[in-house]
C-alpha cells in the first residue's frame, strides 16, 4: 500500500505548475487541497515507516522543497524523530532540515538536542564534528548554555577538524548571543595558540567577527601565524592575511619614509604625515624583523592558484611594504586578469586605484589593459580607467590611437566613456590638449547622438581652461547646435557662448534669437542655461539684446517649473535696473562674468584609497558593514617584545603518517623551512575510528627568525623504512635560540655572520647538520654577490647556501645550509666571501648538536640499552642542587645540552632520552636516574668519544644551578 | 560571510536556494533582478550589487547565476572564487553544471553545499576529499544504493583533511599507472586594421591526469623554464623547489587537476598562427555592403591549424547577409546580427574564404565602424612558446608507471579589428 501511495505521490509530484501552488492555496484550496494533504501525509508516513530506505526517500523529497524555497515546516514532528538515525545519509539530511526549521519550531527542536549532546562524545571525529556544527547552527536562544559547554569542550578536543569545528561554532553562538562574548574570547584565545593549520583560518575568522579590536591576542600568536601560513587551506589564508595587515599598522613604524624618493608623487604621498616625516630625520630606518618576516612569509602565496590569496597578498604589499619592494605583485595581478570575468572586474578596481598613485608598476602592462570588443561593459570603462590612469608624455600617442578605435565602438556607452578619457588624458597632458580637442571637435559631425553630445560637454570643460584661442570651435559648435538634442549638450554649448560671448559677438545674439523661439519646448536644463545666456548677453550687447532678453524673462516668469521662475525673477533683479534694485545689480556684472576656474577633470577612483584594498568597501566605494578600519602606521613602535614568546611548551609526540601496507611516510610539508608545524594524520584500519592528534608541535616557530627544516629531506627514502618504531625520527624537542658568531662586523669589514643550529634534519642530505646563518650588513653600502667559497679547507662536505646577490645596508638575511661533520667536533672551516673580500670562517660543533632526536618506547629503550654495554657505555655520578630534581628541569637542561627526544618513562625517578648521531645514525641513549640528592648519568652509544663528551656536557649542565 | 546561495537560470527563475545563517528571503534577489533588467546582455550584471541591508556577489556561469547574500565586509574575490569553486565542483561531479543536472541532483547539491560552508566560511573545497565525504552519482551506485540501501556519504572523516598532503586520499590503487600530462597554450591576441599586431601574449596551462598507486612523488623538468615569466601552481607543488630548481616537485592529486598556470615573458616576440585578409565595406547611401574574408596560416611550425571557428558581431544596420564560403558553413543570426563561420581545418593550398554581401537597412546611415572578427583555432603537436618538457620522473613507489605529454595551442581571446 505504502509502495502504491509512493506512486501517486510521484505522478502528484511530476507536473510542476502543480507543486508551485500548493503553499498559497487557500482559496484554490478545494482544488490543491487534497493534493496537499495527500503529500505531507504520505511524507510523515513514510518518515514513519520501519524501512530506512523509505524513510530516506523521505527526506530526499524534502530537501528538494527546502531547496525550491517551500515550506515544509509542517512535517518537524515527524523529521525530527530520525534524528539519532543510524542512516548516516539518512541523519545528515535530518541535519540539514533541523538547521533550517528549528528557529521556526523552537519547542520541538529541544527534543533533538540530547541526541547531538549524545554524539558530542562519539568516537568517531567526523560525527562530533557534524553534531557540534548542527548543535550551533539551531538557533534557539535557551540552549545558549549547551552551545557553551560544547564549544568550550570542542576547543581542547583532540581532533584538529572538531577543533575547527569549534573555531566556526564561536561565531555562530556570538551572533545568537553577544553576551557572551567574554567567555567567546577566551575560547578564541585558547583556540589561537593552536598550532594546527587546519584551525588557524577558523579561529582568525572568529576572532575578527567577535573581538577585532583584541590586537593584543595577536601578539603571541603573530610570529607563529607567520610561519604556518604557507600551509594553510586556502580560505584561511586570505583571513590571516587581512588580519595580519591590520596587526602590522597597528605595531610596526612606516618603511615608506626613507625611500619617499622612490615614490614618483611624493609630494601627495598617500599615507606620510608630517609626524613621519620629522621622526625620520633622526635615525635611519630598520625594519622590524617581525615586519620582514610577515612581507617574506606571503612572498610565495603570490603564486597561488586562489585569486583571493593573491588579491589578499597584493593589498597587505600595497598596505605594508616599501615602495620599491611594490613591483613584484605587479605580474600577479596582471595574471589574475586572465580569470573570469568576475574577477577581472575586482583586480581591475584594485589596479585602477593603485594605478592612480603609482603609474610606474602597471606602465609596462599596459597592453593588458587594451579592451577587447567582447568585453562586459563595466570590464571595458574600468580598463579604460586604468589606460588614462597610465597616460604620460611617453605614451599618449599609443593611448590615443587606441582610444581612437574605441570611439568608434557599437557599445555607445563605452564610446561616451572613451571621449570622457581623452578628456581627462588633454588636462592631464598639455602637450596633447589640443590634438585632442581637434579630435573631439571631429567626433561633433558624429552620426551618433550620445558620442556629440559626451564630446560637447568635454569641449566645454576643455575650453575653459584657455578660451581665447578657440573661438573657432565655438563657432564651430554654435553651428551644430540645430543639430544637436541631447539637453545636456545643448545647455553645455549656450553655457559657453554666454561665457564667452565676447569672443563670438556676433553669433552669440543670433544664437539667442533663435532659442527665444523654441524656449517653451526646451528641457529645464537647457531653459536655465537660456536665461543665463540672456542675462549675459544684456550686460555686454544689450543694445542688440535688450528687447530679446526682456521676452525670455518674461517666459521664464510663468514657467511651470519652479526653479526656473526662481532664476528668472533673480536675474531680473539683479540685471534690469530699477528703482528698487539695491547695490546688488551695481555689481551685476561681476558676479555673473566672474572668471570661472576650469574644472578639474579627476579619476573617479581619486577617493577610493580610503578604504583597505582588496576590500568590499573598495569594491563598493563606501564603507560595508563591518568593515575595519586601516590604522596609520605608529609614529614610535610599540613594545617588540610582545611578541617574544619564550615558553618552550612541552612536547607531544608527533604521530607518523601510517599507510595500511604498514610504511611509515613522512611527508614533505610544502612550505619546506617556512613552515613551523608538520601536521600528520592516521588512518586507522579499526573502525572505532581512532584518531592521532595532529599537533607536532615542535615549538620552534615562536622563536625569531627560526625557519625549521621539514621533516625528510626525501620523503620517498622514506619509504622503504620497516616500521621499528624505534628509530622513528622526531621533531627537536627543544631549540635553542643562542646564536654563534661566525664572523664579527668589524673583521667582516662590516659583514656579520651568525649561525645557529635548527636541529632539524638537514634538507640537502641525510648525513648533513643543518644550519642557519644570519648576514648582516652594518656598512652603509649594499654588499654584493656573498657566498662561500667552493674550497673547503677541512674536507667536511659542506652545502652552501645560494649565493646572495645584493644585501641592502642595515638589512639582514636568514639562509640556511647543511655541514656534514661525520659526527666529530671538528670545526668546519670555509671562506665566506663578498665581491670585494673573502673571510675564513669556522663553525665548532657542540656535540650535542650532531644528534637528531628519536622517540622509541620504554620497553625499546631499555633492550637498546642492553646491547650497548661495556665499552659502549659511559657514566658519572653528580650531586643535584635541589632546584634541579623536578622532572621538568632535568628534561630542560639535558634537552638544551643535546637534541635529543624525550622518552615518556613510567618511574618518576629515571629520565631518559634517545637520539641518534647525525651521519652515521648510530643510537645515543641518555638516562638520568635520581637517587636523592646524587643522579647518575649513563650515556650508551657505539660512538664511545661522542659519549664521554656530551657525558661531560651533561653532567654540567645538570650540576649548574640556574635556569 | 555568506549568508544564503540562490541560483538563478537565464528566464530570472530562482531554482534553488540554500542558507547558512539565519534565512534570508527570497525577495533580496529583487535587486538582483532591477540590475539584470537593466543590463542590456547578461554579462552586463555587475558583480557586485548593494541592497540596503545585503550585498549580492553573483557569478554567471552556463548561463546560470550564482548569487550569493552578503552581510558585513567581506573581500569580494573571496565569494568570487568560492562561488567558482562550487561551479567546479558541480562540473566534476555531474559531468555538465546546468539547471537540469542540479534540480535532478538536488540531493548531492545540498549535502555538498552543506560541506563546502560552515556558518558561511569554506569548509572542504578540496574536491578529493568531498569526494570521500559524498560519493559523485553515478548509474550503478543508484542502482545499488537502491537495492542495498547502503548511502552515497562517508562514515569517516576523510584522510586528506588532516594530513599535510590534503589534495590527496590514501590507498589509491590502479591496475595500469599513468600519468598525462596536457600542455595547453592560448594566444590573447589583437590585431589591427593593417594586419600588424597591436598586443600579443601566450597564457598556458598545464593539466594533468594521474593515476598512480599509492603515495608518489613526482619531479617534472623543463627544458626551457626560463620561457616561463609568472606562474601559479596547485598547493601541491613544491615552491621553494621551482624557486631553487626551477623543477616541478609535487605529490599528486588523484585524478584530474591543473598543476600549473603560466605566463610566457612579454619580451619573447609570439608567433601569431594565423593571418586574415578582410574587406568589409559600406557604401554612403548604397543599402548594400561589400564583405570579403580569407584565412591563411602563418607560423605554424608546420602543423595543421584546426577546428576554426570565425565570428563576428556585425553592425545593428545590417539586415542579412547572403555570403558563399569556400569551405564549411557560415550562419547569420539576423536578431543578434552574429556571424559566425564553422571553417574547420585551413588547407595551405586552397586558402578558405567567405565572400558576399551584405543588406542594409535602407535609409539608414552608414555604420561608423567596421566590425570586429574573433577567431578560434586548435593547433594539435604544438606548444608555440616553444616551452618543452624535459622529463617525468617518480620516486616513493617501485612500479614503473606510464607516461605521456601532448601539447595544444589554441586561440584565447583572438581579435582582428578591420
Amino acid at each position: 500500500q505504502i509502495q502504491s501511495s509512493i506512486f501517486n505521490q510521484r505522478k502528484a509530484h511530476s507536473p510542476g505548475h502543480v507543486c508551485k501552488n500548493i503553499l498559497h492555496v487557500p482559496v484554490s484550496g478545494l482544488l490543491f487541497g487534497p493534493w496537499f494533504l495527500c503529500r505531507n501525509e504520505d511524507l510523515k508516513e513514510m518518515l514513519e515507516s520501519n524501512k530506512e530506505s523509505l524513510k530516506l526517500e523521505a527526506m530526499k523529497r524534502i530537501v528538494g522543497l527546502i531547496a525550491k524555497g517551500k515550506n515544509a515546516s509542517e512535517l518537524f514532528p515527524a523529521v525530527v524523530k530520525n534524528v539519532a538515525s543510524k542512516n548516516i545519509e539518512l541523519k545528515k539530511l535530518v541535519y540539514v532540515y533541523l538547521v533550517r526549521y528549528a528557529e521556526e519550531q523552537q519547542d520541538l527542536a529541544l527534543l533533538s538536542i540530547s541526541t547531538f549532546q549524545r554524539a558530542l562524545k562519539d568516537p568517531n571525529q567526523l560525527i562530533r564534528a557534524s553534531a557540534l556544527r548542527v548543535l550551533s547552527s539551531i538557533r534557539v536562544p535557551i540552549i545558549v548554555p549547551i552551545m557553551m559547554l560544547a564549544i568550550k569542550e570542542a576547543a581542547t578536543d583532540l581532533s584538529p577538524y572538531v577543533r575547527k569545528t569549534a573555531a566556526h561554532a564561536i561565531q555562530k553562538l556570538y551572533s545568537l548571543d553577544p553576551d557572551q562574548k567574554e567567555h567567546l574570547i577566551e575560547v578564541i584565545e585558547k583556540l589561537l595558540k593552536d598550532k594546527s593549520t587546519l584551525v588557524a583560518g577558523s579561529v582568525v575568522m572568529a576572532f575578527e567577527e567577535v573581538c577585532p579590536d583584541r590586537i593584543d591576542l595577536i601578539h603571541k600568536n603573530y610570529r607563529k601565524l607567520c610561519n604556518l601560513l604557507v600551509d594553510v587551506e586556502e580560505w584561511g589564508q586570505v583571513v590571516i592575511i587581512h588580519m595580519l595587515t591590520r596587526y602590522a599598522r597597528t605595531q610596526f613604524v612606516s618603511p615608506w619614509r626613507e625611500d619617499a624618493v622612490f615614490d614618483e608623487n611624493s609630494a601627495k604621498a598617500f599615507y606620510d604625515s608630517e609626524e613621519e616625516r620629522r621622526v625620520d630625520q633622526s635615525k635611519p630606518y630598520i625594519m622590524d624583523p617581525d615586519h620582514r618576516l610577515l612581507l617574506r612569509n606571503t612572498k610565495p602565496l603570490l603564486q597561488s592558484r586562489n585569486t583571493a590569496v593573491v588579491m589578499a597578498v597584493s593589498q597587505l604589499y600595497w598596505h605594508l611594504a616599501p615602495k620599491h619592494e611594490l613591483s613584484i605583485i605587479t605580474k600577479s595581478l596582471v595574471r589574475l586578469l586572465r580569470s573570469h570575468r568576475e574577477v577581472q572586474y575586482i583586480v581591475l578596481q584594485n589596479i585602477a586605484t593603485m594605478s592612480i598613485q603609482r603609474k610606474g608598476m602597471f606602465e609596462p602592462f599596459m597592453k593588458s589593459f587594451y579592451v577587447r570588443s567582447t568585453d562586459a561593459t563595466h570590464i571595458k570603462t574600468l580598463k579604460l580607467e586604468i589606460l588614462t590612469n597610465l597616460a604620460n608624455e611617453a605614451n599618449i600617442s599609443t593611448i590615443l590611437r587606441e582610444f581612437q578605435t574605441y570611439v568608434k565602438s557599437q557599445d555607445k556607452a563605452f564610446a561616451a566613456a572613451t571621449i570622457q578619457a581623452i578628456g581627462c588624458c588633454a588636462t592631464n597632458i598639455s602637450e596633447v590638449t589640443d590634438t585632442c580637442l581637434n579630435g573631439l571637435v571631429l567626433l561633433l559631425s558624429n552620426r551618433d547622438e550620445t558620442v556629440v553630445a559626451e564630446s560637447v560637454v568635454v569641449i566645454k570643460k576643455l575650453l575653459q581652461t584657455q578660451p581665447s584661442q578657440h573661438s573657432d570651435i565655438i563657432k564651430h559648435m554654435a553651428k551644430l547646435f540645430d543639430n544637436i538634442t541631447v539637453p545636456m549638450a545643448r545647455a553645455s554649448i549656450l553655457w559657453l557662448m554666454g561665457e564667452y560671448c565676447e569672443h563670438v559677438p556676433k553669433i552669440a545674439p543670433d544664437v539667442l534669437r533663435k532659442m527665444a523661439k523654441t524656449f517653451t519646448d526646451e528641457e529645464d536644463i537647457v531653459k536655465l542655461q537660456i536665461v543665463n545666456l540672456a542675462a549675459k548677453l544684456y550686460l555686454t550687447n544689450s543694445k542688440q539684446t535688450k528687447l530679446l532678453t526682456q521676452y525670455i524673462l518674461n517666459l521664464g516668469k510663468y514657467d511651470q517649473n519652479y526653479d526656473i521662475r526662481d532664476r528668472t525673477r533673480f536675474i531680473r533683479q539683479l540685471i534690469v535696473p530699477n528703482e528698487k534694485s539695491g547695490a546688488l545689480s551695481k555689481y551685476a556684472r561681476r558676479i555673473l562674468m566672474a572668471p570661472k576656474p576650469a574644472p578639474v577633470l579627476q579619476s573617479a577612483f581619486k577617493d577610493r584609497d580610503r578604504f583597505q584594498l582588496g576590500t568590499l568597501s573598495h569594491t563598493l566605494n563606501s564603507q560595508a558593514s563591518g568593515y575595519l578600519e586601516l590604522s596609520d602606521w605608529p609614529a614610535v613602535a610599540p613594545d617588540q617584545s610582545v611578541r617574544n614568546v619564550e615558553v618552550v611548551e612541552p612536547v607531544r609526540l608527533p604521530c607518523i603518517y601510517l599507510q595500511k601496507n604498514g610504511n611509515a611516510v613522512k611527508v614533505e610539508s610544502r612550505s619546506e623551512s617556512e613552515s613551523g608545524s608538520e601536521s600528520s594524520s592516521s588512518e586507522s584500519s579499526s573502525e572505532s575510528g581512532s584518531e592521532l592528534d595532529s599537533d607536532s608541535d615542535s615549538g620552534t616557530d615562536q622563536k625569531k627568525n627560526t625557519k625549521p627544516k621539514p621533516v625528510q629531506s626525501k620523503p620517498f627514502d622514506a619509504v622503504s623504512w620497516p616500521v621499528c618504531v624505534s628509530l622513528q625520527a622526531s621533531s627537536p624537542v627543544f631549540v635553542p635560540e643562542t646564536s654563534h658568531e661566525l664572523l664579527h662586523r668589524m673583521t667582516g669589514k662590516g659583514l656579520s655572520a651568525q649561525y645557529r643550529f635548527t636541529r632539524q634534519p638537514c634538507i640537502y642530505g641525510n648525513s648533513m647538520v643543518s644550519l642557519q646563518l644570519t648576514l648582516s650588513n652594518s656598512t652603509d653600502q649594499a654588499l654584493e654577490n656573498i657566498h662561500i667559497s667552493e674550497k673547503s679547507s677541512t674536507g667536511q662536505n659542506i652545502h652552501r647556501f645560494n649565493a646572495i646577490e645584493r644585501l641592502e645596508p642595515q638589512a639582514s638575511v636568514t639562509v640556511s645550509m647543511g655541514v656534514d661533520f661525520n659526527d666529530s667536533t671538528q670545526a668546519a672551516n670555509f671562506q665566506l666571501c663578498t665581491k670585494e673580500d673573502e673571510f675564513s670562517v669556522s663553525i665548532q660543533p657542540a656535540v650535542g648538536e650532531l644528534l637528531l632526536p628519536i622517540t622509541m618506547s620504554e620497553a625499546d629503550f631499555t633492550k637498546e640499552q642492553g646491547k650497548l654495554v661495556g665499552m659502549n657505555e659511559s657514566s658519572a655520578t653528580i650531586t643535584m642542587t635541589p632546584e634541579n630534581v623536578s622532572s621538568q628541569s632535568v628534561n630542560r637542561k639535558v634537552v638544551s645540552v643535546a637534541n635529543l627526544g624525550v622518552i615518556p618513562s613510567g618511574q618518576e625517578n629515571i629520565y631518559r632520552f634517545s637520539g641518534k648521531t647525525v651521519s652515521s645514525g648510530s643510537l645515543v641513549l641518555v638516562s638520568v636516574v635520581l637517587k636523592d640528592p646524587d643522579a647518575v648519568i649513563t650515556i650508551n652509544t657505539e660512538k664511545t668519544v661522542m659519549g664521554s663528551m656530551l657525558l661531560r656536557q651533561v653532567k654540567t649542565a645538570l650540576t649548574n644551578s640556574g635556569p | 560571510m555568506i549568508h544564503s546561495l540562490f541560483l538563478i537560470n537565464a528566464s530570472g527563475d530562482i531554482f534553488l536556494e540554500k542558507h547558512w545563517k539565519s534565512v534570508v528571503s527570497r525577495s533580496v534577489c529583487d535587486y538582483f533582478f532591477e540590475a539584470l533588467e537593466r543590463a542590456t546582455e547578461p554579462e552586463n550584471v555587475p558583480p557586485v550589487i548593494p541592497t540596503p541591508h545585503h550585498y549580492l556577489i553573483n557569478v554567471l556561469r552556463h548561463r546560470i547565476y550564482f548569487v550569493a547574500v552578503i552581510q558585513s565586509e567581506v573581500p569580494p574575490l573571496f565569494v568570487i572564487e568560492f562561488l567558482h569553486r562550487v561551479v567546479d565542483t558541480f562540473q566534476d561531479y555531474f559531468g555538465v553544471c546546468t539547471e537540469a543536472a542540479i534540480k535532478d541532483n538536488v540531493v548531492v547539491v545540498y549535502e555538498l553545499l552543506e560541506e563546502m560552508l560552515d556558518n558561511g566560511f569554506p569548509l572542504a573545497t578540496e574536491s578529493n576529499i568531498l569526494k570521500e565525504l559524498i560519493k559523485p552519482p553515478t548509474i550503478l551506485r543508484t542502482v545499488v544504493n537502491t537495492i542495498t540501501g547502503s548511502t552515497n556519504v562517508g562514515e569517516q572523516l576523510p584522510t586528506g583533511q588532516l594530513s599535510v598532503v590534503p589534495w590527496r586520499r590514501t590507498g589509491v590503487k590502479y591496475t595500469n599507472n599513468e600519468a598525462y600530462f596536457d600542455v595547453v597554450e592560448e594566444i590573447d591576441a589583437i590585431i589591427d586594421k593593417s594586419g600588424s599586431t597591436i598586443t600579443a601574449e601566450i597564457q598556458g596551462v598545464i593539466d594533468a591526469c594521474v593515476k598512480l598507486t599509492g603515495m608518489p612523488d613526482l619531479t617534472l623538468s623543463f627544458m626551457n623554464p626560463r620561457l616561463l615569466d609568472d606562474v601559479s601552481f596547485h598547493p601541491c607543488v613544491r615552491f621553494k623547489r621551482w624557486e631553487a630548481e626551477r623543477i616541478l616537485s609535487f605529490i599528486p592529486p588523484d585524478g584530474n587537476f591543473r598543476l600549473l598556470s603560466y605566463h610566457v615573458s612579454s619580451q619573447n616576440l609570439v608567433a601569431i598562427p594565423v593571418y586574415v585578409k578582410h574587406n568589409i565595406s559600406f557604401r554612403e547611401g548604397s543599402s548594400q555592403g561589400r564583405f570579403e574574408l580569407t584565412l591563411g596560416p602563418k607560423q605554424t611550425m608546420g602543423k595543421a591549424v584546426e577546428s576554426v571557428l570565425v565570428s563576428s558581431q556585425l553592425p545593428r544596420g545590417v539586415l542579412n547577409a547572403n555570403l558563399n564560403p569556400s569551405q564549411g558553413t557560415y550562419t547569420f543570426d539576423p536578431v543578434t546580427k552574429l556571424l559566425s563561420w564553422d571553417v574547420g581545418k585551413i588547407n595551405p593550398q586552397k586558402l578558405p574564404s567567405l565572400k558576399g554581401s551584405m543588406s542594409l537597412q535602407t535609409g539608414a546611415s552608414k555604420p561608423d565602424e567596421n566590425p570586429t572578427i574573433n577567431i578560434q583555432f586548435k593547433i594539435q603537436q604544438l606548444a608555440i612558446s616553444g616551452l618543452k618538457v624535459n622529463r617525468l620522473d617518480m620516486y616513493g613507489e617501485k612500479y614503473k608507471p606510464f607516461k605521456g605529454i601532448k601539447y595544444m595551442t589554441k586561440a584565447g581571446k583572438f581579435q582582428v579589428r578591420t
